[in-house]
């Protein structure tokens, strides 16, 4: 375990330097295209400073900035305790030093992600969608998955990568819109009476031209390399937890197939945080390609099904090969032989899932976590009043009663 | 002549240095894992004591509805004083044991029992119960893993000459005697 987290710790930070360069490349180049021979350094620094300041808001508070951004909310014990009780049975599994936070999207389509900052100070948040959806077995691989992107220290990189990213993003875009309105105005003010720079000045703005269209595809297409890898690993590492692959294959299943509309609050930077793509497209791919931020939920799903041997990472990493045909993601320190059994499912699993109950349950709880007043009335008619009723009293719909709301 | 001596001196007094320091760094990685070998020991010990607390609320709930089972409640009540009262580890995992079966044994009987299973409150402790032992099955499984971490950094190359410099002893894994045991319990619906 210590051998793969430190084995990420390591990839993490190749691609935060690959990323870093690129950005200050991308600086330097914008800098002398506008500023001169002399203007790179400028250029760098600008480049330097803007993530400087990104990434010190998201180490501060990026969790909560991503939270607030997926429309999350707090919920406790009692809002819903069968999704409380499996978060604190996996944080036991994985000896997590603190239960992380939990949030509630309220979305129909089913999906996850978690952030923090580390293991201590995490969060994790599903939608309400995959409440109503999944089964108990099945809620449990997709929070064994996400306490897994803790317990590897994804969570962190996500965040950090993202701003890295945004800010090649940002600085890219700025400087193309820029070139865009300069260019309808004035050419003069940019090639500024230099000693004769003009013919090279142009040379550099051309450069920083192709850099700007490029840097941020070379950023998102090693961003996105890692996230899917990582993807994998909290898969090997959530069936490891419950030793039970199946619930999360199924899970995984049942969010491909879902027919909901796509997430709402969801843009292309915090994509790779979720445990499946929240884009929804209308070809499923077969198979995992360069600009995809996950890889296929089939394969995903096919190699879990695959281990039948045991729940190690070593049996992942067999099974991925045997699917895949291709090298394992598994990093060779993590590959120690272990022996861990699978378990049997819940009984109650087996049986036929009661959906519709169970989604009328979960717009329960998102009235309750937006502040909703439930009332029971004498005929046994079951009221939900939105916090914005404003009158003392309400009549009972059924049997005309009057009834007075709790203050 | 003196930059020998120099170089000889450096030699003599740097290479314990680097060894201190070195122990140093592993001797604080040994302690981090027994420490968190006892953190997941007595996380069980939690679990299993809140197994105790919700057998009478439990049983309280279920006997209005259950007027006939009367040696179904009495085995629960029987086997969980027994394991409050285990004072050694084998007799308390042997009363554990027993207590877990006879919680199964009790899940099954309230199959026939439509109206019980109605019971907002009583589904509300049935997962709380269902919960709980998860988590005991959850929190051996991570003593383990933790003893694997523990006892594999005592045994491999470098770190066995500080472990065994200091006394750390290897530690036993956690091993169910009931057979029953040995599977999380199902508890069915």
């Amino acid at each position: 375990m210590w051998e793969l987290i430190r084995a990420n710790k390591r990839s993490s930070i190749v691609l935060m330097v690959l990323m870093a360069v690129v950005l200050m490349l991308l600086g330097f180049v914008i800098g002398m295209a506008f500023f001169g021979a002399e203007g790179g350094f400028f250029g760098l620094i600008i480049a330097t400073a803007i993530w400087l300041v990104l990434t010190l808001i998201s180490f501060s508070s990026g969790d909560q900035i991503l939270l607030a951004a997926s429309k999350a909310k707090p919920v406790t014990h009692d809002v819903h305790p069968q999704l409380f009780n499996i978060v604190e049975e996996m944080k036991i599994a994985a000896g997590l030093p603190a239960m992380p936070k939990i949030y509630i999207i309220n979305d129909p389509a089913p999906n996850a992600f978690a952030t923090g900052r580390s293991p201590k100070s995490a969060s994790v948040a599903v939608t309400a969608g995959l409440l109503g959806r999944l089964n108990r077995d099945e809620l449990q691989g997709v929070i064994a998955h996400e306490i897994s992107h803790i317990v590897h220290r994804d969570i962190l990189f996500i965040t950090l990568a993202g701003i890295m990213l945004g800010s090649i993003v940002l600085l890219s875009q700025v400087f193309l819109r820029g070139m865009f309105y300069s260019s309808m105005g004035s050419r003069r003010r940019y090639s500024s009476g230099g000693k004769g720079g003009g013919q090279a000045q142009l040379v550099m703005m051309i450069v920083a031209i192709v850099a700007a269209i490029l840097a941020p595809i070379m950023a998102y297409l090693l961003y996105f390399a890692l996230s899917r890898r990582r993807e994998y690993l909290a898969d090997a590492g959530g069936a490891r937890l419950t030793r039970y692959p199946e619930g999360l294959a199924s899970a995984l299943e049942k969010i491909a197939n879902d027919p909901s509309p796509q997430l709402a609050s969801v843009n292309k930077v915090t994509a790779p945080m979720y445990i499946a793509n929240p884009f929804k497209k209308k070809k499923q791919r077969k198979l995992s390609d360069l600009t995809s931020t996950h890889p296929p939920i089939s394969e995903r799903v096919k190699i879990l099904r695959n281990m039948s041997q045991g729940a190690s990472f070593k049996d992942y990493s067999d099974a991925f090969t045997n699917i895949t045909h291709k090298k394992t993601v598994v990093p060779v320190a993590a590959l120690t032989k272990e022996d861990i059994a699978l378990r049997e499912a819940d009984v109650r699993a087996k049986k036929e899932q009661r959906t519709e109950n169970q989604m009328r349950q979960v717009g329960d709880i998102m009235r309750r976590v937006n502040q909703f007043i439930f009332l029971t009335c004498a005929c046994g008619l079951k009221l939900k009043i939105p916090p914005n009723f404003k009158s003392k009293k309400v009549d009972c719909p059924r049997c005309r009663k009057t009834l007075d709301l709790p203050s | 002549m003196s930059a020998m001596l120099v170089i000889l001196i450096l030699v003599l007094l740097g290479g314990p240095a680097l060894f201190i320091i070195f122990a140093i760094g592993i001797y604080n990685a040994l302690i981090r894992l027994r420490n968190q070998v006892e953190n997941a020991w007595s996380q069980i010990d939690v679990q299993l004591k809140r197994r105790h607390d919700l057998i009478p609320n439990l049983v309280e709930t279920a006997k209005g509805y259950m007027k006939h089972e009367r040696d179904t409640f009495e085995a629960i009540t029987n086997a969980r004083s027994k394991a409050m009262g285990a004072n050694t580890v084998s007799d308390a995992s042997k009363a554990e044991g027993a207590l877990g079966e006879a919680l199964s044994k009790f899940m099954l009987v309230v199959e026939n029992y439509p109206d019980l299973k109605a019971n907002q409150n009583f589904l509300s402790l049935q997962e709380e119960l269902t919960s709980t032992e998860n988590k005991i099955s959850f929190a051996r499984q991570s003593y383990n893993d933790q003893v694997l971490f523990y006892n594999n950094k005592i045994q491999m190359f470098p770190s066995n000459i500080v472990a065994g410099m200091f006394k750390f002893v290897k530690r036993d894994f956690f091993e169910i005697e009931i057979a029953a045991e040995r599977e999380v319990p199902k508890v069915s619906f």
